[in-house]
């Protein structure tokens, strides 16, 4: 029953389909290019240029001089106001992200010393949480900064400048901690999962809808054949495409790569099967293009984005979801992308990451095996 | 009856009837944008919570105990773990069960005692960077809080923060809006660059062209389907944030419904755009994707547009999510006015035009 000659046959025409078809191609070699441009130079979570709008109703000089103390932060582009009324305008309106108010009284407590209530008020804009955060820690060490200045210039004994405790950071793999050395290899999950799954399940849905596929079925070419003559060409491609993510993350964009490339290829390969199976269960499922692509998009696209943990922190997700996020392959791809590109061949990592990908490369898989027997008969 | 509307109302329900006429395309159309709704605000979120915080003590006394305690009491960190040893640090830092190590040397407790205290070593996983400089903030607000000698620092200058729209930073907050933007944006864009495609593909098109009608008449056609949809798709997503997650709706019902039009323009064209450049509806869905996946991207949906680079910032006036999304969380959020929104109003009505004249003439020229 199984000649190897049909299956090498199929896979023929299967490769000959996706040659001739430039689209397929292209898409699947220009989307990575496309999408890591996009990913490397815009994805960030490193705050560049905070716009902070600045009132200052005090007017004295150590007021002028918390102003300076801002103005000189790197990372301020100050604005300033006239009245809380305009910047309150300002921040809705999205042109500031934030505002710093300096109290009346500033300078005249500021020179008799230590006091009680708010001198300075800081207004973040709370509809962007993560950009608040760093408007509210970069004003907060702005202020420490004058404040330390200001009792030097009081002349305060040193006692009085007596330290804090303080933190010594060591960030290890990644030691300048740019959030791009960890979306970079992240977002690879993203990329593989457009062209795994959406491609196989907008080709083999095209198939289903034009007759093509019962015509194979019915010249008595087995289930497993099939599958595998769908998925070897499309496995080569998202090879390729695989090969173009590694080139550009680590040679543009010279993320560190700490494991080694075999370790990549392995993860990359147990993805890239979990992916088009998930493709090949959709199209088996569902037969229209039109449909296939809607479900495509929300049952892989949507959750490798959200639910991945490639920017939010699967963590700090309340437990129900974090159960969802466990059903997600590209969860175990990411973590074992960032693993490897950033700390090396970690195995005690990797094998929890590769047992992940591979029940579910069999799991879709086999779901598509026995429904396409189920369709036919 | 006008007999121009008659036949423009015979198409838009005829597209209607492919977008939502049977029940499987209704259901997906319907049932994701349910899902999303119950999952992504819940999952969207930059904060650092159910972490454990793994401590290496060679100091042992009262104020690292002290140190210790108040980190337990965070919620970044539900568990404090002590390590015995540098080795032990590798390895939790290696396997991820560690976010934050926290190395508090021999002489801590003693020199902080003297007023003199020394600082307190954190390692952090480099993978996990953003979450990492989150924890460490937490870490550090600890240990400012945490009187050295006996007084408190005199410096310490009252600074109160307090954050507007959003008095908690709750994430769901945020991603509640920007969901509504997300999903009409899938609808729209899939549903007007399909329908050429799929015209086509079947031989319809040709049916189409002969008839009465001419292309913007077409356009209109394809189009309203879409805006229909996203209406009814934003609805949704507006009553479950609203009474789902309590989320107050801050400004105009009447402003948001009105911006959709001008954004479902925008996208139409750019869905037009697509399908006359394609010649089968998997190009087009491609096609689709292809655009797709910046707009979000760059949208400030994921990071925000101010971490970008200025020239990236710049092209994303090009991008109509983008600007979809300052407007649904200006108005939802922050109760701004449509006058706010002036500029972002104006580049979708300017995207919307481009597509839709280039694909016209596009058609036209290989009509011809």
């Amino acid at each position: 029953m199984n000649d190897p000659r049909r299956l090498f046959a199929l896979i023929e025409k299967e490769t000959l389909q996706i040659v001739r078809d430039p689209s397929t191609l292209l898409i699947s070699l220009l989307f990575p290019v496309v999408l890591m441009l996009v990913f490397g130079a815009g994805i960030s979570l490193d705050s560049s240029v905070v716009r902070l709008g600045v009132l200052n109703q005090d007017g004295s000089p150590a007021s002028v001089r918390l102003v300076d103390t801002f103005r000189n932060t790197p990372g301020f582009r100050l604005y300033d106001g006239r009245s809380v009324e305009e910047l309150g305008d300002r921040l809705r309106a999205g042109r500031i992200q934030g505002f710093v108010v300096i109290r009346s009284d500033l300078g005249r407590r500021a020179a008799t010393g230590p006091t009680s209530g708010p001198m300075i008020q800081v207004i973040t804009d709370g509809a962007e949480p993560n950009g608040a955060n760093f408007v509210a820690a970069y004003a907060q060490g702005a202020t420490a900064v004058w404040a330390a200045q200001e009792q030097a210039r009081r002349g305060a004994s040193p006692a009085a400048l007596r330290g804090s405790f303080s933190l010594e950071t060591r960030a290890w793999f990644n030691p300048s901690t740019k959030s791009r050395n960890s979306l970079l290899p992240g977002s690879v999950t993203i990329i593989m999962t457009v062209v795994g799954a959406l491609l196989t399940a907008l080709v083999v849905a095209r198939e289903w809808e034009r007759g093509t596929m019962e015509a194979l079925l019915a010249a008595g070419i087995s289930r497993v054949e099939l599958v595998v003559s769908k998925l070897v060409p499309y496995f080569v491609l998202g090879l390729l495409a695989f090969t173009i993510c590694i080139a550009m993350t680590h040679l543009l964009f010279e993320v560190p790569l700490r494991g080694s490339l075999l370790t990549l290829y392995f993860v990359g390969a147990a993805f890239l099967c979990s992916a088009l199976g998930t493709g090949l269960l959709i199209s088996t499922l569902l037969r229209t293009q039109y449909n296939a692509a809607q479900v495509a998009l929300n049952v892989a696209f949507l959750p490798g984005l959200m639910l991945s943990g490639f920017v939010f922190e699967i963590r700090s997700m309340p437990l129900p979801i974090q159960a969802v996020s466990a059903i997600i392959p590209a969860r175990y791809f990411v973590t074992a992308m960032q693993t490897v590109a950033q700390a090396g061949d970690v195995w005690s990592v990797l094998s929890r990451s590769l047992f992940g990908l591979t029940l579910a490369a069999v799991g879709f898989l086999g779901l598509t095996l026995l429904n396409t027997k189920r369709r036919l008969e | 009856m006008n007999p121009t509307l008659v036949r423009l109302l015979a198409l838009i329900k005829k597209e209607l009837q492919v977008v939502i006429g049977d029940k499987q395309s209704l259901r997906l159309l319907i049932a994701p944008v349910i899902l999303q709704l119950a999952i992504f605000p819940f999952a969207a979120t930059l904060e650092v919570k159910n972490n454990t915080i793994f401590v290496l003590d060679r100091d042992g006394g009262p104020v690292a105990t002290e140190l210790i305690e108040r980190l337990a009491h965070t919620r970044a960190f539900d568990q404090v773990r002590r390590l015995r040893g540098e080795a032990d640090a590798r390895e939790v830092i290696d396997r991820q069960d560690a976010l934050l190590v926290l190395h508090i040397g021999p002489h801590f407790s003693e020199r902080a005692l003297a007023g003199k205290p020394e600082p307190v070593q954190a390692i952090l996983d480099g993978r996990r960077s953003n979450s990492g400089q989150i924890a460490l903030s937490y870490v550090q607000s600890i240990l400012s809080g945490i009187p050295v000698g006996s007084a408190l620092d005199p410096s310490v200058v009252p600074v109160v923060v307090r954050h507007w729209y959003n008095p908690n930073l709750d994430y769901f907050r945020f991603i509640l809006p920007s969901l509504v933007a997300m999903i009409a944006t899938f609808s729209a864009l899939i549903v007007t660059a399909m329908s050429v495609a799929r015209e086509r593909e079947q031989g319809t098109l040709d049916q189409l062209l002969v008839s009465p009608l001419v292309p913007w008449m077409l356009f209109i056609g394809k189009a309203t389907p879409a805006l229909i949809v996203a209406i009814i798709q934003t609805t949704i997503i507006l009553v479950g944030s609203v009474f789902g997650y309590g989320v107050e709706f801050r400004g105009s019902l009447l402003s948001l419904y009105l911006c959709l039009v001008p954004y479902v323009f925008a996208l139409a064209g750019v869905g037009l755009f697509i399908s006359t450049v394609c010649s089968t509806q998997q190009q087009a869905f491609l096609g689709v994707f292809l655009c797709l996946m910046p707009f979000i991207l760059l949208s400030g949906f994921v990071t925000p547009v101010d971490n970008m680079p200025e020239l990236l910032q710049k092209l994303t006036w090009a991008n109509p999510v983008r600007h979809f999304i300052a407007i649904a969380k200006g108005i939802y959020l922050k109760g701004s006015l449509l006058s706010d929104f002036r500029d972002n109003l104006i580049a979708l009505g300017c995207i919307g035009t481009v597509t839709i004249s280039v694909s016209l003439a596009l058609f036209q020229r290989r009509l011809s």
